[in-house]
């Protein structure tokens, strides 16, 4: 797959999502018309009723529960220039360091790489992905490699913000047809809330560019909590975030220095 | 180390908790010499903030001597004398480098809550439930503060704990307040509420060039201090109109400036009162924008309605036509601290102002707990009460 630019990329997801809309819109658009048609009550109405209820039945025979792909897009303003903020994403072993669910990529040369996921009952997902295109500060591409057990697609696009101030940064997501079981679950865990992850990966990718490091309370004191309050904090996205921070040895900082690189001896306490 | 914990509405206790500890590179750690309760930590006693969660260690007036620093931490040093301020600030974002310190876009953890209520999130706060990131507080032992170079004023001068550790909130807060007030030589300022933040914004009016500041409150010793801050005092409980004897009070004009330094849990009397205090009982509304509702009332055509008051949801009621029809203008928001802590510090110490006359009560951390009562049923004519963690030596 070779794509010229990101907005061939862009249309091309655009398709997909419409795709995943449309049996949603006909539902709701058909129940609207029915509703509407019975307000009428007139014979007009409804004969409209009628039209919008048969609309809707068919939309939703058309949605099936299972999606087929999930597509999310999210944007968000960096205060940090283009090329320093591809550069940090090019060496895709960065990326653990803020996306939740991976637990490392390692590249191969300047086009492949592996990545390890966190998947579902706590055994990992691999897959091989390849870049397949990419502008140097501007976007970058990339595919899982045919046969992965995720199918996986992604691409972030990286823009100078209107008024000056920083850089407009595109992530899109898409993950198809997962294979076999393993498949079936990760993309069942990435769908629970994919916008939401993809929102808090881009939120912890503003934060460490901006700052060098992402904003936590995971480990500070607290007076004993409630067994209701734990649970709250054991599903709560920081936890993640600490899991990132556990193992910085395992992924090179590119510009940065790892997190937890060690304090200067404290006084007495 | 001792810490007090927030359990329920009117139930926070004193307990033993672990010591913090450095968890990002930027960190650091501020052993407590002082530490206060703010008014604002009334909404929190009262219940009416949500997102927080029994355990959360409540504070966010402190300050102390720096113990430990993280790795990434260039200008503070071990030994520091530091006033914290409560909001957290990276000194890196857009909203950073406005000047905009409440608005930090890198110092909430929990961003994606206040997000969901608020649209975006502002900046992190020390011990103000989770929504504003769930960090520890101060009013404990120590505390772990987050972008040390960033936030941490270090002390230099030999003034006492107490003349400065009002910069931590209460003094930047006011100030800001009569700031955002726009004040032009002469101009009349209406203050409602003569709480600290109230002493702090009517002190700071004057220093802006106020003309003449009118303290509106309804306990005689608070109007007595606002009176010694140089307002001209009114008991609100004692007029039959405060919106006619304001305007008495301004040639008939109004105030120039409105400052709501209330908030919302605003006692009053008359039946939107009854009806803000009886919705915010029932979970219906959070705020009982009673002096905000006065002050958009009263304030003259083209003024200015200024609001360091904290409000936590909606309003009911809220007379936008008023607001609209005589063109009002609104500032608002948390204290941008970061932008006047090293000013303020300048002011005491060329002695313009000494923060530590609202002072009336001095108590151990392990007192904090009657600490709060004492302050929110406004008992022995509590105005501020000023925490020390570690005068009973038993608790070290």
């Amino acid at each position: 797959m070779n794509l010229n630019s990101t907005r061939a990329n862009g249309a091309r997801s655009g398709n997909s999502r419409a795709k995943a809309i449309q049996p949603w819109a006909a539902v709701l658009g058909g129940g609207a018309l029915a509703i509407y048609g019975l307000s009428r009550k007139s014979l007009g109405g409804t004969a409209l009723a009628a039209v919008g209820a048969l609309g809707a039945i068919a939309g939703a025979k058309r949605s099936t529960l299972t999606p087929t792909a999930i597509h999310v897009q999210k944007t968000f303003t960096i205060d940090r220039p283009a090329e320093e903020l591809y550069h940090f994403w090019h060496n895709f072993e960065n990326l653990p360091r803020f996306m939740k669910h991976l637990i490392s990529v390692t590249t191969k040369g300047s086009r492949f790489s592996h990545w390890v996921a966190r998947g579902p009952a706590g055994v990992p997902i691999e897959w091989d992905a390849e870049v397949v295109d990419e502008r140097p500060g501007e976007y970058l591409v990339w595919c899982s490699l045919p046969g992965s057990a995720i199918s996986h697609r992604g691409s972030v696009e990286f823009r100078p913000s209107t008024n000056g101030a920083g850089t407009e940064v595109t992530v899109a997501l898409t993950y198809h047809n997962p294979v076999g079981k393993i498949g079936a679950a990760f993309a069942k865990m990435m769908g629970r809330d994919p916008e939401r992850q993809v929102r808090e990966d881009l939120r912890r990718f503003k934060a460490l560019m901006e700052t060098g490091e992402i904003p936590t309370v995971v480990g500070q004191p607290s007076g004993r909590r409630s067994s209701a309050v734990k649970v709250l904090h054991s599903m709560k996205e920081p936890e993640a975030t600490q899991q990132l921070r556990k193992g910085p040895h395992e992924v090179q900082a590119a510009k940065l220095k790892p997190q937890f690189a060690g304090v200067q001896s404290g006084g007495v306490r | 180390m001792k810490a007090l914990c927030w359990f329920g509405k009117h139930d926070v206790r004193v307990e033993s908790v672990p010591d913090p500890v450095i968890l990002n590179p930027k960190d650091c750690i501020v052993k407590i010499t002082r530490t206060a309760i703010c008014g604002s930590d009334l909404h929190l006693y009262d219940g009416v903030i949500p997102t927080l969660e029994q355990g959360d260690i409540l504070g966010h007036e402190f300050m102390g001597e720096i113990v430990e620093v993280g790795s990434e931490v260039k200008k503070r040093k071990i030994g520091d004398r530091v006033v914290v301020p409560f909001t957290i600030a990276c000194g890196q974002c857009f909203y950073c480098k406005q000047e905009l310190w409440s608005l930090c876009d890198n110092s909430n953890p929990n961003a994606q809550i206040a997000e969901a209520l608020y649209g975006y999130s502002g900046s992190g706060l020390f011990g103000y439930s989770h929504m504003y990131g769930g960090y520890a507080g101060g009013q404990a032992q120590y505390a772990r503060v987050p972008f040390a170079d960033v936030g941490p004023l270090k002390i230099e001068s030999d003034l006492k704990d107490e003349q400065v550790l009002f910069l931590s909130d209460i003094f930047p807060t006011g100030y800001m307040a009569a700031e955002n007030c726009n004040i032009k030589d002469g101009d009349v300022v209406a203050v409602w509420g003569c709480g600290p933040v109230g002493q702090f914004a009517i002190r700071s009016a004057k220093m802006l060039g106020a003309g003449k500041v009118i303290a509106i409150d309804r306990l005689p010793e608070r109007l007595r201090l606002a009176q010694d801050g140089g307002a001209e005092a009114v008991d609100y409980s004692q007029t039959h109109d405060l919106i006619e004897t304001l305007k008495e009070l301004t040639g008939g004009r109004g105030p120039d400036a409105c400052i709501d330094a209330v908030g919302m849990e605003a006692h009053g009397h008359g039946i939107d009162w009854y009806s803000d205090r009886a919705k915010q009982m029932m979970g219906i509304s959070f705020d009982r924008p009673f002096a905000l509702r006065q002050c958009i009332q009263s304030c003259r055509k083209g003024g200015t309605v200024s609001v360091p008051g904290v409000y936590g949801g909606f309003l009911d009621n809220f007379p936008f036509g008023a607001a609209f029809g005589k063109g009002l203008t609104f500032k608002m928001g948390q204290t941008n601290m970061h932008k006047y802590m090293p000013k303020l510090l300048d002011h005491i110490q060329k002695g313009d102002i000494d923060p530590s006359v609202i002072i009336t009560h001095r108590l151990s951390l392990q007192d904090a707990p009657d600490g709060y009562k004492t302050f929110l049923h406004k008992e022995e004519n509590c105005i501020k009460v000023v925490l020390d963690p570690w005068e009973d030596r038993s608790l070290a």
